[in-house]
């Protein structure tokens, strides 16, 4: 089967199969399912909680375990965030029982499957339905333990997950240890946030967040899946737009705030800088309670957040490793302790290729808080402004799109923040003389009057480039409620506005502008209109905190510089070598001259050409042409005539035997190729240019001096008068082919090589060009033709050398070639007579006809004459009587009687 | 007469087919003075597509990076830096493909490979020639595009900071050289069609195969890398960081792309050409 394919085929097919299989491996590779590392176990676990632990409730939970486990494991109890159900944690249970925890990922009560109401992480709840969560824990063989009842357990979540592992830990000290991530410290105050250090109670109502989340859940038209109390105190303050003491007393309740200093359970925060909902400062918050007991905290920044997303890859890869090593230490007891060290990330631009962020990340040896290691005052300067409070909070300025999630990545770095006219006023700086860092929260102090004893006003920080764009950092702004206010500005007390805190570089020749407006979509405004005035304070600065020291954190991107760097390097020592061994090869070739034959033009030795396909071309080739010989190369089509000028040209390689040019051994770009014009296959040139700029361009090639290119001698040759400076494109084949023996004239070689150099000339050009090459072989120097004509042949050249088949069939003088024959070709009136009577006669070997009416005849050296007079005799009549040579007959031998060309062998 | 290498009078291997001699023969070339001609031509076009015609509104994909049409007109620097974003993704990559794929092909094709061989220019040198004038043909294309469209945009729109959202505007000084860093990464990332044109090149007689064959290709890369779901492979696809120019307009440069796209772009330059070295070093010369 294999066999009866095309060679070409054949040998491709290895290459083919080759590519299909490495095809097909990198799609399976692509393609094959990741086996787990871990098997899981779905169950609904009944927890009693309530006040007095008594009421039951089920919980839908997965437990992750991971799969080569020897012996117990410790756990990691996994809280997911609000809204959401275990299944919106399994990436990060499959991350952790990667690393060898037992993941509890368990679906809060009020959500997905679990029963009960949504109590927002009141500690009769939710965190004592975790704290039965973490008795079933204590009960599982599979889990590792401290004591009996006491399992070896982390707590990791997110947001409203975040929030339960901080309050689980002040009320179970079971924990070991917990990772709280984008999470609140008083969940009052980042609902009912003011910046100026005022209660909770006169807070500005976050409605937009408030709404997101209230009206995401089902069931009841009203109150949905929440508990009554957290109900009516949603409905309250959206209805009001004012904090009630009740809802403040709640939302306290759900707070880790007032039981920070029993948390013992080392704890790692990471908190989103993007993030409108749990801004920086609730993190900072919980820093500094929880570590003000002496337990360990360490904390961390990324760009993303509730308006942020999970941030781009560098970023969650840092929170993961720092995730990894903290649950290691504290849990697992595995791993040296981590460091204090504090690190956070800066957005430095969009990725050109998948459009995300692109951050810098940067540590410090420790947590600075908010305010910075160092401050920097940059100077506002505006007057006194009046601005309008819209009646109903409409139309209001926009600077955060709560719930947008990753959308809102791009939109908060890009900024959305839109302030309307008359609502808002500014203070702008002079143009920055240096790049500043901010990183923490600024401080501004500000002025306001009111006809009404009472403002709200959100004051925001814009950094303002050159063109005038002014970026929002992260849609972040600062809400105040103003009481007490005097009426005219000139009466009003400085107030102190510390602005959300953010992580930016504010580049040099940027301003940077204190807005302070009068509503915003995010937060509920008094719906009588009012107009306000507002001053800068004292000082007329921002204050701008930025961390010293801070050091970039190593990405990969330092070595991809070095593995480039190491490419260059390589690639060009690679060159070098490369160049270096080329050089010795050619040192070492054997330049040596072969004196028998130093002064013979040309000497074939047993050569051999068997292509690639096994096709042999030439098998055993052996002529000399010598100086003042016109030696002609005679044969069909496709005896291996021109693969022998091809291998003569060090177009191809032998396969065996060897050539000699002048004593030197030939093989490809041999110098003493330059010794040798040639002629072979048909004419080449460049079709766009004349034939003397094509002559020139090819002499140009060879680096020669001009002198020695004998260009009118050529030029001669090819006799193409004034059509040499018309374009090739136009030539006729007996042009191309006129020129290009003049081109393998150029600089009168040695040895001229002309493979059919008849083909396309017509009768008078032939004629010329054998009185042509007859003198050239003159001086020394000497011709190979080769033809497939006879007559070419046997007039142009003094020697000949027949192959066939690729084989020499004859070679020598053309005289002795052609010498007298023993055949004779006789026309006779009567071919059958005539047969009849040769065949009688004594002398004669053979007899055949040829085709056109006569008769071969092998007379063997019988005189014509006798021969002539028998058939004259028996009434034959002889029109002519020719005398065949030998060395048409030796062609005819090998060819007349098939008119196949070897090449069809 | 003969030297002792038996070499003709004057004859040095050192010496044929110099680059000079190559670049007259590639400068006497149609195809040449069309494809240099259309460099001048393309900035023309665009200047007068932006006087003469409406402003278009679709976003050509482009994201955060699609103001860069919009800015456009507002100097000569941007006027640039469209005209090298919209000829970055098949312009230039066709241009190059056919100055590296078309030159050994189409010796061949013509019959006057044979003869150069037979010169002989040593086939290491003649390629290495070629290659080096085939790649400062391809520089010079990349130069004249980006000199028209700097003078005739600048002649037009002005000498000004060079612009964009992603960024704050770049001093005009800065911004010259953040677009000559432009310039010097996409050809980094031609090199890759440069080497797989210049490949296809000693491989067939056909000049229009070579070509037609490394843009081909170039563009499966392309859309291959647009299917996101292959994943990380998707990495190691020649095309995977040509967009990664894009980063050297953010302040400050990102340059973590390049340096990748670099390290791709080279390698695969280097594999192409060292198999077209390999192979024609070896190869039987039959057409």
């Amino acid at each position: 089967m294999l066999a009866r394919l095309p060679a070409r085929l054949r040998r491709a097919l290895p290459v083919a199969v080759a590519v299909v299989v490495a095809v097909t491996g990198a799609v399976v590779w692509v393609a094959w399912p990741d086996s787990p590392a871990y098997t899981t176990e779905d169950a609904t676990v009944t927890v009693r909680s309530g006040p007095n632990g008594n009421e039951p409730i089920e919980l839908d939970t997965t437990l992750y375990l991971p799969a080569d486990a020897d012996g117990p494991v410790p756990a990691v109890l996994l809280a997911h965030g609000f809204g959401g159900t275990k299944r919106s944690v399994a990436g990060d249970a499959e991350d952790l029982a990667g690393l060898g925890y037992a993941v509890l990922a368990y679906t809060a009560r009020g959500f997905g499957r679990s029963g009960g109401q949504i109590h927002l992480d009141n500690p009769d709840y939710e965190v004592r339905d975790a704290q039965r969560l973490l008795d079933w824990l204590a009960a599982r063989p599979e889990i590792s333990k401290d004591a009996p009842s006491d399992p070896k357990v982390g707590v990791v979540g997110g947001s409203y997950g975040g929030a339960l592992a901080l309050l689980l830990a002040a009320q179970d000290p079971r924990v070991d240890a917990i990772v709280p991530m984008i999470t609140w410290n008083d969940l009052s105050r980042s609902f009912l946030p003011q910046s100026i250090g005022r209660d909770d109670i006169d807070g500005v109502f976050k409605k937009g967040w408030a709404g997101y989340f209230f009206g995401g859940t089902t069931g009841d038209p009203t109150c949905g899946r929440f508990a009554p109390d957290v109900c009516q105190a949603y409905l309250a303050m959206a209805t009001t737009g004012r904090a009630t003491s009740e809802a403040v007393e709640l939302l306290r309740r759900s707070s880790p705030a007032p039981v920070l200093d029993q948390i013992k359970a080392p704890t790692l925060l990471i908190q989103g800088e993007a993030d409108s909902l749990f801004p920086l400062s609730e993190a900072d918050a919980n820093a500094r309670g929880i570590a003000a007991t002496g337990t360990p905290v360490r904390v961390a920044w990324f760009t993303g957040g509730h308006d942020g997303g999970e941030g781009p890859a560098s970023d969650r890869d840092r929170m993961r490793f720092l995730t990894a090593q903290w649950l290691d230490h504290y849990v697992k007891g595995e791993g040296d302790a981590p460091s204090n060290s504090f690190t956070w990330s800066r957005v430095a631009g969009f990725n050109a290729l998948d459009r995300g962020l692109v951050t810098n990340g940067f540590s410090v040896d420790r947590y600075p808080g908010l305010g910075g290691t160092a401050t920097q005052q940059v100077t506002l300067s505006g007057p006194p402004q009046m601005i309008a409070n819209p009646p109903g909070g409409n139309p209001a300025a926009i600077s955060t799109l709560p719930g947008a999630g990753a959308l809102g990545s791009v939109a908060s770095a890009a900024g959305v923040a839109v302030d309307l006219p008359g609502q808002h006023t500014h203070f702008e700086s002079e143009p920055l003389d240096a790049a500043i860092d901010v990183a923490g929260a600024p401080t501004v102090s500000i002025r306001a009057a009111s006809a009404t004893g009472e403002a709200v006003v959100f004051v925001k920080l814009y950094d303002v480039d050159a063109n005038g764009t002014a970026t929002l950092p992260s849609g972040l702004i600062a809400p105040v409620r103003l009481t007490g206010l005097p009426a005219t500005i000139a009466e009003a007390q400085p107030i102190m506005v510390t602005l959300p805190a953010i992580v930016r570089r504010i580049e040099a020749g940027h301003t940077l502008r204190v807005s302070v407006a009068t509503s915003d979509q995010g937060y509920a405004t008094p719906v009588e209109p009012a107009v306000y005035t507002v001053a800068l304070g004292t000082g007329d600065t921002v204050t701008l905190p930025i961390v010293e020291g801070a050091e970039p954190i190593a990405t990969t991107a330092a070595l991809w510089r070095w593995v480039l760097a190491a490419l260059l390097a390589a690639v060009a020592l690679a060159l070098l070598v490369v160049v270096l061994i080329a050089r010795r090869r050619h040192r070492r070739t054997d330049t040596s001259v072969h004196e028998e034959y130093a002064d013979t033009p040309l000497v074939v030795k047993h050569l051999r050409k068997e292509y690639a396909d096994g096709f042999v071309a030439v098998s055993d080739v052996d002529f000399t042409v010598e100086r003042g010989q016109v030696v002609g190369l005679l044969g069909p089509n496709g005896a291996g005539k021109t693969t022998t000028l091809r291998v003569l040209m060090g177009l191809t390689q032998p396969s065996g035997g060897e050539i000699f040019v002048f004593g030197h051994r030939l093989v490809p770009g041999s110098p003493v190729l330059s010794r040798l014009g040639a002629l072979v296959e048909g004419p080449g040139f460049l079709p766009h240019i004349n034939g003397t700029d094509n002559l020139k361009a090819y002499w140009q090639a060879t680096g020669r001096p001009l002198a020695d290119a004998h260009f009118d001698e050529a030029v001669d040759i090819a006799g193409l008068g004034d059509s040499i400076h018309r374009k090739v494109r136009k030539y006729s084949h007996g042009m191309k082919q006129r020129l290009a023996i003049a081109q393998a004239m150029l600089g009168l070689p040695e040895l001229l090589v002309l493979d059919e150099p008849t083909d396309g000339l017509d009768p008078p050009q032939i004629a010329e060009m054998r009185r042509v090459l007859k003198r050239y072989a003159t001086d020394g120097r000497a011709v190979l033709v080769s033809s497939h004509l006879l007559a070419e042949v046997e007039q142009t050249c003094t020697h000949a050398v027949v192959v066939n088949k690729g084989e020499i069939v004859a070679s020598g003088q053309v005289d002795e070639i052609v010498g007298d024959s023993p055949t004779v070709q006789f026309d006779v009136t009567d071919v059958d007579a005539a047969e009849a009577v040769l065949d009688r006669l004594d002398g004669v070997r053979s007899v055949a006809w040829d085709g056109n009416g006569g008769l071969v005849v092998d007379i063997d050296g019988s005189p014509r004459s006798e021969v002539v007079a028998e058939l004259v005799r028996a009434g034959v009549g002889v029109n002519r009587v020719v005398p065949r040579r030998r060395l048409e007959d030796a062609f005819l031998a090998l060819v007349g009687s098939e008119t196949r060309g070897s090449g069809d062998r | 007469m003969a030297v002792l290498d038996g070499a003709a009078t004057g004859y040095r291997p050192g010496r044929t087919l110099t680059i000079r001699s190559e670049w007259r023969r590639q400068a006497s070339r149609r195809r040449t003075q069309l494809a240099l001609a259309f460099m001048v031509l393309l900035p023309l076009v665009i200047l007068a597509a932006f006087q003469f015609g409406g402003t278009g509104d679709d976003d050509n994909g482009g994201g955060e990076f699609s103001n860069l049409i919009e800015l456009a007109t507002s100097g000569g620097l941007n006027f640039t830096l469209f005209t090298l974003f919209v000829s970055a993704g098949f312009l230039l990559t066709v241009v190059v493909a056919l100055f590296c794929g078309d030159t050994i092909a189409s010796e061949a094709s013509w019959g006057s490979l044979r003869y150069l061989l037979a010169v002989p220019v040593p086939r290491a040198r003649l390629l290495a020639v070629k290659l080096v004038v085939a790649l400062a043909y391809s520089a010079v294309a990349l130069l004249t595009l980006a000199g028209t469209a700097l003078l005739i945009g600048t002649l037009r729109y002005g000498w000004g900071p060079l612009r964009s959202t992603v960024a704050a505007d770049i001093p005009a000084g800065e911004g010259l050289l953040r677009l000559l860093g432009i310039l010097g990464y996409l050809a980094v990332g031609l090199l890759v069609v440069a080497g797989l044109a210049f490949l296809l090149s000693v491989s067939t007689d056909a000049p229009l195969g070579a070509v037609g064959g490394a843009v081909l290709l170039f563009i499966v890369s392309s859309i291959l890398d647009q299917i996101t779901a292959l994943g990380g492979p998707r990495n190691l696809l020649p095309t995977h960081y040509s967009d990664a120019w894009l980063g050297i307009l953010s302040t400050p440069v990102q340059s973590d792309d390049i340096v990748k796209g670099t390290i791709s772009a080279v390698a695969y330059a280097t594999i192409f050409w060292s198999l077209a070295f390999w192979r024609f070093t070896r190869k039987d010369v039959v057409s």
